[in-house]
């Protein structure tokens, strides 16, 4: 009798091992099938919440606007599915296998630096083509072959910003307030300090702080104040910026601020005093207020579904999107491709000489074998609470 | 110049630590456990502060007012539902159940008001004082924030040798079980230190943010670890000692940032506190216990 029960246990185990194999084989099956029937599936991670949030969610906004206007169009069907990472690499590794579970096809790598990082080794791993909106250091993409950058490189942001304050003579003496803890402010800053020395410029003062001490910065502004500094350079994100405006004003102080794509967002900071930001300069390839064609249909579209203006990381994954979009036309991809498959094809078509891309951030886009973007930066300052090109 | 602008600077962030310590120093004299939640009390209070001014419209007082309040009753429910039960155990189980009401109530305020970082309104709406031809500036907040710091600490001391509650708060930290044997309410005891503790953490809060205005559901944790280390710095369970300690740590870190290194400030600022320990055990004001055996 024992043996008999031990004998139908056995069976019955097998058997459902095996209703769940089939069952799993079957499920799999149907995603696929259902891909090919549908559309390419493209993963984005960004940080919806957290300290950084504005710019996870004005890339996931603009990434669907993007979307939406191809998959009308018709020819080729994109479908979007964002996670958050809060701005954490762990986290955003997370949503990575999150989102390979789905069936991601191409992916839109991560929106800040740090989880960047950390995602593009599995990337570089899995073989999966990723187009980053805005993480700029160039660790995401060293040494990875799939991993492509729509923003500026961190080293090309602090040349870039170096350049236009010499040429433009925007400071006689200059100081610099960056975050050490950050690897996204630290590579700025390093490339703007060796970039100034060669041009000449005159910094005076060059003071740090940590993510443990992004609250009291009276003491880096009493000794820039003091260093008689007309322009202070701020490669950082606009949390500690908004402190930084907040406190030199308290204290009466009123340098030119230069800040660059991580100033953005500080205007739609909840209950922020935008007086503060008058004045307040920063580069950035994407200005709302540009006439021509496309950034008014984007502006108008986006104000209509969310209520605000665009900023620069809205036009970054609106871009990525779209030029995915190019490269799947060219290279005849197809949903029920693999996604190695379409990484292979895609790299190919990205670094070809003749792929070149005329989106919101920049004409005539063209990527390195690196996955350097080359593009031009633009000069923006705050007026009225709003951006305003300078040239 | 730059010196005493400095100086007015420390002393200024030294108070905010100082009113933060005062309630971890307060509680530990007389619970005998260190509450690690204090900190996001502190930011409760602040985001009531903020909500009651930017969407109700009150006053800058009434909202004060209001975020002790919430502060006051959210502190003995803290004290009741998660310490009582565990009076009896062991401190190391009390300190746990501390670190996990920290996380709880930062993952609340995560819930209800979001993670994208608030701008506070300064509640002190009074204009900087110029002096020497605009050369030294002091903000109305420093200001503020320094005479609550002094009036607290007066109040504090007053209610403590002076009023019927304050001797039997001297009693329980002395001897619990001699204090309950006198015919003291220990438990009641400690709801009051947890009240009065958790009032001045709202207080702490909205000076914090008045000064520092970025408020988020991590706000209180760095300078509740600081104000943490200003209570031990001082002494902890000393009330002059953890305003000393406060103080101190604001000038050393203003300090440090200014005339040796921005990247070095907190490793300097807990470099001093271990020299302080290894000289003075018990801190600059901390007496000293012997352990009867």
């Amino acid at each position: 009798m024992r043996k008999f029960t031990k004998l139908t246990c056995l069976v019955l185990a097998v058997a459902v091992l095996a209703v769940c194999l089939v069952g799993c084989g079957n499920q799999a099956g149907t995603s696929s099938s259902a891909g090919s029937a549908d559309a390419i599936k493209i993963g984005g991670i960004g940080p919806i919440t957290g300290a950084a949030a504005i710019y996870g969610q004005a890339v996931r906004n603009g990434a669907q606007i993007a979307v939406d206007e191809i998959n009308a169009k018709g020819d080729v069907k994109f479908e979007l599915r964002f996670e958050d990472d809060e701005n954490d690499a762990e986290k955003a590794v997370n949503a990575y296998n999150t989102l390979k579970d789905w069936g991601m096809q191409v992916s839109l790598g991560t929106v800040t630096t740090q989880p960047c990082v950390a995602v593009s080794s599995e990337v570089d791993a899995d073989g999966i083509f990723a187009l980053t909106p805005s993480a700029s250091s160039t660790d995401v993409i060293e040494g990875k072959d799939n991993m492509f950058q729509m923003c500026f490189t961190d080293p090309n942001q602090g040349v870039a910003s170096a350049k236009y304050i010499s040429s433009q003579n925007l400071g006689d003496k200059i100081a610099v307030i960056y975050n050490n803890s950050d690897a996204y402010s630290t590579g700025i800053y390093q490339k703007f300090q060796s970039e100034a020395d060669k041009l000449g410029l005159n910094i005076v003062c060059v003071k740090t702080f940590t993510d443990d001490s992004a609250n009291d910065f009276t003491a880096q502004l009493n000794e820039i104040k003091a260093a008689d500094a007309d322009l202070v350079f701020l490669p950082i994100y606009y949390t500690p910026a908004s402190l930084i405006l907040a406190q030199a004003d308290k204290m009466q102080y009123t340098p030119k601020f230069f800040g660059v794509d991580g100033m953005d967002g500080i205007l739609t900071l909840e209950n922020f005093d935008v007086s503060l930001a008058e004045g307040v300069m920063l580069l950035t390839p994407f200005t709302a207020d540009a006439t021509d064609e496309s950034t008014k249909k984007f502006v108008e579209t986006y104000k209509s579904k969310h209520n605000e203006v665009p900023n620069q990381f809205a036009a970054d994954g609106y871009d990525c999107v779209m030029a995915i979009y190019e490269a799947c036309k060219k290279q005849g991809i197809t949903a029920d491709m693999k996604a190695d498959e379409i990484g292979t094809k895609l790299v190919e078509c990205f670094t070809s000489e003749d792929f070149k891309i005329d989106g919101l951030t920049g004409l005539g886009m063209t990527w390195e074998k690196t996955g350097e973007v080359s593009k031009e930066p633009k000069g923006m300052v705050i007026n009225n609470g709003a951006y305003v090109g300078m040239d | 110049m730059t010196f005493l602008s400095n100086l007015i600077n420390g002393i200024s962030l030294g108070s905010v630590y100082a009113i933060i310590a005062l309630g971890y120093t307060m509680v530990y004299g007389i619970a005998k456990m260190l509450n690690f939640a204090h900190g996001d009390v502190i930011m409760v209070g602040a985001y009531i502060s903020f909500c009651a001014t930017t969407y109700l419209n009150l006053p800058p007082v009434v909202s004060v007012v209001l975020a002790m309040i919430v502060c006051t009753v959210l502190g003995v429910l803290i004290e009741g539902l998660a310490y009582k039960p565990l009076r009896k155990a062991t401190s190391l189980a009390v300190l746990i159940t501390a670190i996990g009401v920290s996380y709880f109530l930062q993952n609340v305020a995560l819930l209800i008001w979001g993670s994208n970082p608030k701008t506070f309104s300064s509640i002190i709406r009074l204009g900087s004082v110029s002096l020497f031809d605009n050369k030294l500036i002091i903000t109305a907040e420093s200001i503020v924030t320094v005479l609550a710091c002094i009036v607290i600490m007066i109040a504090l001391t007053m209610f403590t040798k002076k009023s019927k509650m304050g001797k039997a708060m001297r009693a329980v930290s002395e001897d619990k079980d001699a204090a309950e044997l006198m015919g003291i309410n220990v438990n009641v005891t400690i709801s009051v230190t947890f009240a009065i503790g958790s009032a001045l953490a709202a207080i702490a809060g909205v000076l914090l943010c008045s000064a520092y205005p970025v408020l988020q559901p991590t706000t209180g944790s760095m300078p509740g670890i600081k104000a943490f280390t200003a209570a031990v710095f001082g002494g902890i369970g000393s009330i002059p000692g953890a305003m000393l300690g406060g103080i101190l740590l604001g000038i050393i870190e203003i300090f440090s940032k200014s005339y040796i290194s921005t990247q070095l400030a907190d490793a300097i600022v807990f470099a001093v506190l271990i020299i302080v320990l290894l000289v003075k055990p018990t801190g600059i004001l901390g007496k000293k216990i012997t352990e009867k055996v």
